[in-house]
């Protein structure tokens, strides 16, 4: 039981910290959250850059230590987040890495890569919600197409992707699970509408979208026929792993300039803030050393993380709503004001315990995946 | 990095779980319970023999020789099946107060108003000048209160937070194991979402707390350890409370063991000083480390 980083990984922290040092001040100035194109752009442009430095494939190609070493760190110096490359990079990538076959590797990884294509994730509906696999979105098979008719919602990045990983049902008679195809769908294919929704912090944060006889090829199916649901256990064990490391670092930053900001406006001299930020500070160690642990088991394992992300994402969740109530407890009645620092954060983290599974879906898997509590009727 | 048990310490962790399951089981426990105040010299003396007060004393001066990680697994064993006894206090002791480590001697400690054990302790460390005794809460854990407020050493304080990361790992095994046996309603209570997410909760909190424990047995840094402190306290107190819960009626009675775990979680929170001491701590650290 160690915590110490090998010569070769304290290397690559330092090689990557002298590349950020020179790399970011020549970065464009960021985007405005609701400019979508300009966001686009300055993801990929972002991308671009690791990938000619030759990170650009740290997400999936480097063992889960490198990982953990490569978001501390870009999270540390201020670096952009994936933002826009979201999906490709943390979904849509590995799943087609660990899934697909060496055509579909090849046309779809490498632009991921480089920053040149855009993914959004078709997998939520309005009537399926936290019951996933309830989807209807039908595809039915016609020639070397499925011809695919339904409609999607929650979908980050619609407005502006290349592609769409899809979840659709190709057989409707079989048990729910079993019936479903995983399918990368070109967002310029004929029959596509994406309406963008606004989110309660006031941004079109992702959309509707409603296919209507879409033609997507058959070869653009990754994974069997109606074993799509497999292929997205997948895809969801890569988003509840390591997804969060350079969240938690955030968080950790947040805490501190909560803390400095506390002092200067004299809510520092409140002894139960205090200690309400000083149990905080225990909360996001925590909540790192478990990350820490999760890294190493992964790497113990082979790399694909386990149910255990599950644990972390329940408390981290609601970790960070705390934080930033917390925040808005610094702030007084600034925490009104929508140019404040953490107050659109403060609105975005009500999201963390709905998104990628609830915090009552996640109780569920942990209770019945790792406590072996049996499932309901 | 390898955040990980390694192959000795999983063998160490398994030995101690061993020897308590042979030498401190559920009959031996419920002994205890039925003559408070009294310590079984014979069990002091076998785990002195087998290396827990000693286990980190250099081989040199007749100990183990193996680290606070080995000690925080060995206690976390103990927190697991309520162990009594000054069993902190005496593994502090050993190399400096005679017949410690070796289980001769029973070392109590005057920490922070509170002195555990006194009347049968050996040797007292700390000022426990003034001590009066108190009808303590917990059957297995004869309490003084002392007038003195002592300083506690950090490795008590990790050590504490090991064992209450033991109480709290037992505590959803009891909740679990009663989960999936007992039916109500014609099918077991653990099929429910009110259940299975006590359990959960219960699972998350452990886990947690294990990774901070674990962390800062690497590290010994007092931030660590203060973190440790303030989450394995959560873990126990909270984890007790939804084990009795969801035991029902039978997790309120004397007979059932959990209120054992539950009432030694509470003596536990408090041998560490208040929890604001950590928390205040752990809030002056966000201001002295660049952000």
């Amino acid at each position: 039981m160690d915590l110490a980083y090998t010569p070769e990984e304290e290397e690559f922290r330092a090689r990557l910290r002298e590349w950020l040092r020179e790399a970011l001040p020549t970065l464009p100035p960021k985007p405005s959250p609701d400019d979508w194109p300009g966001r686009r752009a300055y993801d990929l442009g972002w991308q671009r850059m690791l990938h000619d430095a030759g990170y650009g494939d740290v997400h999936w190609g480097a063992s889960p230590t490198v990982r953990l070493i490569f978001l501390e760190e870009t999270e540390k110096a201020g670096a952009p987040y994936v933002g826009a490359g979201f999906v490709g990079l943390l979904h849509a990538g590995p799943t087609v890495a660990a899934e697909g076959t060496a055509e579909q590797r090849a046309r779809w990884l490498p632009p991921i890569l480089r920053g040149d294509e855009v993914w959004c994730q078709g997998f939520s509906e309005p009537d399926a919600g936290s019951d996933l696999a309830a989807l209807r979105t039908r595809a039915r098979r016609d020639g070397d197409d499925y011809v695919v008719t339904g409609s999607k919602i929650w979908t980050s990045h619609a407005e502006v992707a290349d592609w769409c990983e899809l979840l659709v049902r190709t057989d409707p008679e079989a048990p729910k699970h079993r019936g479903i195809s995983w399918l990368a769908m070109p967002m310029d294919a004929p029959g596509i509408t994406v309406r963008p929704l606004k989110t309660l912090a006031g941004s079109a944060e992702f959309a509707e979208m409603f296919l209507d006889e879409v033609r997507v090829p058959v070869a653009n199916r990754v994974g069997a026929e109606n074993d799509g649901w497999r292929v997205t256990m997948v895809t969801l064990s890569f988003e509840r792993g390591t997804a969060f490391v350079g969240e938690v670092v955030a968080c950790r930053r947040v805490l501190r300039e909560l803390a400095v900001e506390a002092r200067k406006n004299g809510r520092w001299d409140d002894p139960a803030l205090r200690r309400r930020l000083g149990r905080l500070n225990a909360e996001f160690r925590a909540l790192w050393r478990l990350t820490q642990w999760n890294v190493s088991e992964a790497e113990l394992t082979g790399g694909v993380p386990g149910v255990g992300g599950s644990v972390f994402k329940l408390r981290y969740s609601h970790a960070r709503q705390e934080l930033y109530d917390a925040a808005a407890d610094v702030l007084g009645p600034e925490s009104l004001d929508l140019d404040r620092p953490w107050v659109l954060d403060r609105l975005s983290s009500l999201s963390y315990t709905i998104a990628a599974g609830t915090s009552q879906i996640q109780r569920n898997i942990v209770a019945e995946r790792i406590l072996g509590l049996p499932k309901g009727r | 990095m390898r955040f990980q048990l390694t192959e000795d310490q999983l063998a160490l962790r398994a030995g101690v779980r061993e020897l308590l399951a042979r030498r401190f089981g559920p009959q031996e426990l419920r002994a205890a319970v039925d003559e408070p105040g009294r310590l079984d010299r014979a069990l002091w003396r076998e785990l002195g023999a087998a290396g827990f007060f000693a286990l980190r004393l250099p081989e040199a001066h007749g100990g183990v020789g193996l680290g606070l990680p080995e000690a925080v697994l060995a206690f976390e064993e103990a927190g697991r099946t309520l162990l009594p006894g000054p069993l902190v206090a005496t593994h502090l002791a050993a190399g400096t107060v005679p017949g410690a480590a070796t289980g001769e001697a029973v070392v109590a400690a005057a920490g922070n108003g509170l002195v555990e054990w006194l009347e049968q302790a050996d040797v007292v460390r700390g000022d426990a000048a003034g001590a009066v005794p108190l009808r303590s809460v917990d059957p297995l854990t004869p309490l003084h209160r002392v007038p003195a407020a002592g300083t506690v050493d950090p490795v008590a304080v990790l050590l504490t937070a090991a064992e209450q990361l033991g109480g709290a790992t037992r505590a959803c095994e009891l909740a679990v194991q009663h989960a999936r046996t007992r039916e109500q309603f014609g099918q077991p209570i653990g099929a429910f979402q009110a259940i299975k997410h006590l359990c959960a909760e219960m699972l998350v909190r452990t886990e947690t707390a294990r990774a901070a424990v674990y962390a800062a047995a690497v590290t010994a840094d007092p931030a660590d350890i203060h973190t440790a402190r303030l989450l394995a306290d959560e873990a126990a107190v909270r984890g007790a409370r939804d084990c009795l819960q969801v035991h029902g009626g039978m997790g309120f009675t004397w007979e059932f063991e959990l209120h054992l775990h539950l009432k030694r979680a509470w003596v536990r929170t408090h041998r560490a000083g208040d929890a604001t001491e950590s928390e205040e701590t752990l809030a002056a650290e966000l201001l002295a480390q660049p952000i």
